[in-house]
Formats: structure tokens, C-alpha cells, sequence
């Protein structure tokens, strides 16, 4: 078997199939996620494969979802939720920020909440409004959350399968406009040797200036790269993988390096995850900085209408352009 | 009666006067103790079950012995948050019956998961009842362990723990624990407010799709801090459970015997792989909603007065006097006991430590964090940077 060349959704489906053999109390949960396989198919097979009391079609709540998650956790079992949407999870918000989030410390570690809980987030797929959003922030600042989001195949592969083997529980964004992108994926590398859950890493060596990126912005910053390469710029560009709690040690050794930092993010700019990197690296960094710490989002508006969601979203261009204002400093 | 699970009632009964259909009286309400402490020996529910309980007279004795130690414990929690040594306490007068009858009907492997208000149910679950008097001191969240006594953290949001309960009953289902005598139920408490909130409404659809092994016990003592009944429902809460396919009956909530006798049958059902049931145990909030309330905003002396009459403890004492099951010895040695516990209460609790502050940055992540360890690292230099100083 070894290495397969698989899209980012078909990638994670196999990390699912693999977490639900290797631990007989993970238990999938939520809407579709069964006969249907989940709206993008995530899911595909896995309730023919391990059954009705493994891959569970729920009711359609979403404080259900994650609320009874809660007890099937203190019960002893490792619930992965699927949230169908991103702008679908508030719903369930009280049941994580409140529940989910404190139970570990409220019982000052009596109680661990092994939960994972699914999220496809962002936007780029022309889809109706609450379809398309960013949520991360909201969670990433909840004390007692862990938010990871993977951008390529084997990460998706790997990563979820560490997310549910943590004991922490977890909000695993997934790029869903990047769930039909291929990749090379190592089906049999070991999950012990893996590279770390919460730890960032460099997607592309480069010694000008710095891109941070997650999810779905990781594909938009290394095209970005490349085509700045072009115009004699070489652009490293850093996944950062782990929002909560962020890991930028190898940030602060890249920027020290090159100077110049921008963030990119398809979530509104203010009070963003970019607005803490860059308050951190201005921390750490101060002394290197060549320029301020620049930020390409979205903007601090509803997501707007599909048919302009590509002027919304952060891309080539705009990521271009605040290169070249770090250089113009 | 001790500590933990009474068991099954042993055998030796004591001869009730009568007994009576529900479709008289009230035909709305279990009751095998009236208020003036009459024994009705059994109700039939609507449903044709036969409601009964074959106490001895030393289970007898022990049930109000629990009631009077409940009372007396709460009380001396409301004492010391008047003098300042609690920031809150939430009074669970009035309602000891619907406590300690539905806790003594727990068998030991059944889990509950409480509110904020049920100090009763803490108790007969044989936890020590100092640990929720350091979640309203504020010197921690909770404490206990909930899988070793099976009785979860209190829950301050309402309705959470019901969708908790039912999440945690679908598990006992998964692992083949129903089905047989010594079959797991769980059962959720909240309140009359609750039936409002949307996870209590989730939790019921939950509950009857997956069949789960749970007991709805909603404890509706007529208000929602300030606000009636009426605000919440214009049906009697235990018709709600008909709409989601299971059943549903309300009972004395101030009779500690049909609340025990409801409670057990429900529980059984449950642990049998019958499914869920509602309980609606009609009670009544003899004090503040907490120590910061002032219930004289919103409802008038007679319906206090009202509610008095029907005390759940006298009916219990006047029943005992009048079968000759306890004398006046018993009564005296109860409330020496209750005055014990009490003052041990007092003491221990004057004697919490507060928190070592560092101790905050304890068990926020199972696996830890980074950030954390930063901050705390940060935080201790911060502490050091005053030693020696003056202030």
C-alpha cells in the first residue's frame, strides 16, 4: 500500500477508518454522516463498514451533537463530531465553550473530554450564505480548546488521527474548498514517528520575506511564493497547523531571518488569529522586523454573496501586494 | 438508612391503611403520603402501574433521618454564606423529598447528573457534603470524582448536564449494559426553568430515538428564579414527555415515598432497555432562588403558608408517630445527630484554605500547553519580583 496519491477529503476518510479500527471506543457522530457518507463524503463507507453504533446518524441539533458527545466522553468512549458546516456549529457554541472546554479543569483533571470535533470551515465554493465562514478565532481564544487545521493530504491523514488520540479535545478545522486537491499520503507511516499535532512547519523554504498561513490560505500563500519566485523574490512560507495553542518558534527563527512578516487568513482581520501572531512576533522579534507585521483577510463583513466571495477571499494578488508594502516600508 | 444504595427493600412490611386509584383525588399526582402523613398504600398510574413501597420500619427511619440531615446541612450552608463565608448558596428547602426519595432510588451503578441545587441526591449518593460548599466559597469547581460516585459535576447552565445524562446513557446502551436486573439507568435532574431551554428539548428527542436507559427527573418547584410556571409551559410539564413518544407522570415531589417508589420504577424500566421516562416531581422552593434572591418581589406569604402545610419532613414525622414506627428518643437523637453534622460542616468550611493562585494554570489541557506553561513560568516571576519588598 505504502504511498497513494488521494484528495485531502479522501485522505482524512482514511484517517477515520483507521482511528475507528485501531480504538473500538471512537465513535463517529453527526448529521448524514452515516448511509450518506456526510455531505462531502467524508464519511463514505464507514457506517457499512463498522456499523450503526460506530458511525451514528444523529438528530438534527447541534448542542445535541456535541452535548450528548460530552457524556459518551465521561462514559469512557472518544467521540469524533462532525459539524456539517462552519456556520452551522453556533448552535452547539454553549455546549463547547462551556462544556466541552471546562470539564477537564472543573474537575481539576478528574474528567478528560477525548472529543474531536469536525469542522469544514471557509469559503471559495460559491456556496449560499453560512456555508462559507471562519470560525477559528472564537475557539482558538476559548481556554480548555485545542484548534488545528491541515492543509494538504497527508497532514489530513495524520493529523486527524492524532486529534482523536489526544486526549485533549480538539476543534479540526478542515479547508473544504481544498478537500478535492491531491496529494501524496503514506498510509502506513507509523502515527508514533509522525510529525507533531501543535507544532508549525515550513511549507517552503524561502529567504525575503515570511508567509504564515493555515488551511485553506497555505495552497494561496505557496502560489503566491511561486510566483513571486518569478520576480526574483523567494518567499518562505510557514503552515502554521496548530491555532490553539499556536507554536511560533519556527516563526520567530524565520522572521529573525528575513524581516518581514504577513499573515493570511480568510477569517475577518480584526481580532483574528493574524492579529495575535503578529503581536507576538513583534514580541519576539522587534529588533529584526524590517517592517511591520502585515495582515491579508477578509474583511470585517458578513461573508458576503457567492458572487463575490473571490473579492472577499485573500488571493494571489492581495497576498502579492502586501509583500511588496513590507518591501516598501 | 445508610449511606449509598438502601438495596431492595427488605422484607417485613408494615400494613398500609389504603389505597387508592389515581384516577381519584388528585389525578394528576403520586402520593402514598398525604400531607397530614396518611399512608395511601398504593396508586395505580395512568398507565396501570401499581405504585407501592414495602419499607421496614428502620428504612422508614432512616428515610427521614436523610431528610432532617439534608435540611439541616442546607441550612447551615445559608448560615454561612450570611456571614460571609460563602459568595452563594443555593437552598434546596422544600424540597428534600423529591432529593432523597429519588436518591435512595438509585441503585449503586446508576449515574446521575445534577444541577447546581441538588445537595439531597450529593448526599445519599455518599459524598461528603462539604465538597459543593467549596464550589460556592470559590475555592474550587467542583471536586469530587464523578465516576467514582457516579454522580456527576453540579451544572450551573441549565439544561446542560440533560443532553450530558443522555449522551452518557447511549454509552451504557452501547456497552450492552441494559437489558437485565443489574442493567446501568441514568437519570438527569433540572428544573421547571430547564423544560424552556433547547438541550433540554434536544436531550428528549435524543433520548426517545436512541431508546436510551434514562429518567428525566425535573423537580418543578413552581419558579424559575422569579418567573412561574406559566412563563414556561401552558401544559403540565410531564404531558411534554407524550410528544416525544415516552412516558410521562408527575408525582408528590414532597412525599419521599411515592417519589422514591416513581423514581425506582422509572429507573428499572430504564436499566430493563424500556427507554426513557420524564418525572415531573411537583415541588415548591421554600426559600430564595440563591442567598442573592428576594422572593418577596414576586409571590405572596399565603402560597408560602400553603406550601408549608404540605412540608415534606412533617408528613413524614407525623406518619412515623402515628404507626408508633419512632419515638420521641429517635426525634431527638436525628436532630442531635443533624446539629453534629452541622457544626463539623461549619468547621471544616471555616478551615478551606484559599487556592494557591499558581494552582489556576492546573488541568486546563489533559496533555498541557506551551502557552500555558509560559504564563505561568511568567506569572512566578512576576510573584518573585515582590519578595522581600514590602508590599
Amino acid at each position: 500500500m505504502a504511498t497513494e496519491t488521494l484528495t485531502l477529503g479522501k485522505a482524512l476518510n482514511a484517517g477515520l477508518r483507521k482511528a475507528l479500527e485501531n480504538d473500538p471506543k471512537v465513535v463517529i457522530m453527526g448529521e448524514d454522516v452515516g448511509k450518506l457518507g456526510g455531505v462531502f463524503r467524508i464519511t463514505d463507507g464507514l457506517q457499512k463498514d463498522f456499523g450503526d453504533q460506530r458511525v451514528i446518524d444523529t438528530p438534527l441539533a447541534e448542542s445535541g451533537i456535541i452535548g450528548t458527545a460530552v457524556g459518551l466522553a465521561i462514559r469512557g468512549y472518544r467521540p469524533v463530531c462532525e459539524i456539517q458546516f462552519d456556520g452551522f456549529v453556533y448552535p452547539a457554541y454553549d455546549q463547547i465553550v462551556s462544556q466541552v472546554a471546562k470539564m477537564h479543569y472543573r474537575s481539576r483533571g478528574k474528567l478528560n473530554i477525548p472529543m474531536v470535533i469536525r469542522i469544514p470551515f471557509g469559503g471559495g465554493i460559491g456556496a449560499v450564505e453560512h456555508h462559507s465562514e471562519s470560525p477559528e478565532a472564537y475557539f482558538a481564544h476559548t481556554a480548555g480548546l485545542k484548534v488545528v487545521s491541515c492543509a494538504n493530504p497527508q497532514d489530513a491523514y495524520v493529523m486527524i488521527q492524532q486529534a482523536i488520540a489526544s486526549d485533549d479535545p480538539i476543534v479540526f478545522l478542515e479547508p473544504k474548498r481544498r478537500y478535492w486537491e491531491k496529494g501524496p499520503v503514506d498510509l502506513d507511516a507509523p502515527l508514533s514517528e509522525a510529525y507533531p499535532l501543535h507544532a508549525s512547519r515550513v511549507a517552503r523554504a524561502g529567504t525575503d520575506a515570511t508567509l504564515l498561513a493555515y488551511g485553506p490560505m497555505v495552497r494561496t500563500c505557496l502560489d503566491a511564493a511561486t510566483a513571486a519566485a518569478e520576480d526574483g523574490r523567494n518567499l518562505e512560507v510557514i503552515d502554521l497547523r496548530t491555532l490553539s495553542p499556536l507554536d511560533l518558534g519556527v516563526v520567530y527563527e524565520s522572521v529573525r531571518r528575513t524581516g518581514r512578516a504577513v499573515v493570511v487568513h480568510e477569517a475577518p482581520s480584526n481580532l483574528g488569529m493574524g492579529a495575535e501572531v503578529a503581536a507576538r512576533i513583534t514580541e519576539e522579534c522587534f529588533y529584526s522586523l524590517e517592517s511591520p507585521v502585515l495582515r491579508v483577510a477578509g474583511f470585517d463583513t458578513p461573508y458576503p454573496a457567492a458572487r463575490v466571495e473571490e473579492e472577499y477571499l485573500p488571493d494571489l494578488d492581495r497576498v502579492l501586494d502586501a509583500v511588496d508594502r513590507t518591501f516598501g516600508w | 438508612m445508610a449511606k449509598g444504595d438502601p438495596g431492595a427493600p427488605a422484607r417485613g412490611r408494615r400494613a398500609a391503611p389504603r389505597s387508592r386509584k389515581a384516577t381519584t383525588g388528585d389525578p394528576e399526582l403520586v402520593q402514598l403520603l398525604t400531607p397530614s402523613g396518611e399512608r395511601i398504600e398504593s396508586v395505580t398510574g395512568p398507565d396501570g402501574t401499581e405504585y407501592r413501597v414495602d419499607f421496614t420500619d428502620e428504612e422508614y427511619r432512616g428515610l427521614y433521618r436523610d431528610l432532617v440531615l439534608v435540611r439541616k446541612l442546607d441550612a447551615e450552608a445559608t448560615a454561612l454564606q450570611r456571614q460571609g463565608e460563602l459568595g452563594i448558596w443555593a437552598s434546596l428547602l422544600g424540597q428534600e423529598a423529591a432529593q432523597v426519595g429519588s436518591g435512595r432510588a438509585l441503585r449503586t451503578q446508576d449515574m446521575a447528573f445534577p444541577t447546581y441545587r441538588e445537595h439531597g441526591v450529593l448526599y445519599c449518593r455518599g459524598i461528603d457534603p462539604i465538597m459543593p460548599l467549596g464550589l460556592f466559597r470559590g475555592v474550587d469547581q467542583g471536586g469530587w470524582d464523578p465516576n467514582e460516585f457516579k454522580f456527576n459535576m453540579y451544572t450551573i447552565v441549565i439544561g446542560a448536564q440533560t443532553l450530558h445524562a443522555t449522551g452518557y446513557a447511549m454509552g451504557v446502551a452501547m456497552d450492552g449494559k441494559t437489558g437485565t436486573d443489574d442493567g446501568e439507568a441514568v437519570i438527569a435532574y433540572f428544573g421547571d426553568g430547564a423544560t424552556s431551554q433547547g438541550d433540554v428539548n434536544e436531550a428528549f428527542v435524543w433520548a426517545g430515538v436512541f431508546n436510551s436507559p434514562l429518567v428525566f427527573f425535573c423537580q418543578n418547584n413552581q419558579y424559575a428564579i422569579s418567573e412561574p410556571l406559566e412563563r414556561q409551559t401552558r401544559i403540565p410539564l410531564y404531558r411534554r414527555a407524550a410528544g416525544f413518544g415516552f412516558p410521562g407522570i408527575r408525582v408528590d415531589g414532597n412525599d419521599v415515598l411515592a417519589t422514591y417508589a416513581v423514581t425506582r420504577h422509572a429507573l428499572d424500566n430504564a436499566r430493563h432497555g424500556q427507554g426513557p421516562s420524564l418525572i415531573e416531581a411537583y415541588t415548591y422552593r421554600m426559600g430564595a432562588h440563591t442567598t442573592s434572591d428576594d422572593p418577596t418581589r414576586y409571590r405572596i406569604a399565603s402560597e408560602v403558608e400553603a406550601w408549608q402545610a404540605k412540608d415534606p419532613i412533617a408528613r413524614m414525622k407525623a406518619f412515623l408517630e402515628r404507626e408508633k414506627i419512632a419515638d420521641a428518643g429517635f426525634f431527638g437523637e436525628v436532630d442531635e445527630q443533624a446539629r453534629r453534622e452541622a457544626v463539623d460542616l461549619r468547621e471544616r468550611v471555616l478551615a478551606m484554605p484559599n487556592p494557591d493562585p499558581d494552582t489556576m494554570f492546573d488541568h486546563v489541557y489533559p496533555n498541557g500547553s506551551p502557552l500555558l506553561d509560559e504564563q505561568r513560568a511568567q506569572f512566578s516571576r512576576y510573584l518573585e519580583s515582590f519578595e522581600g519588598s514590602a508590599h
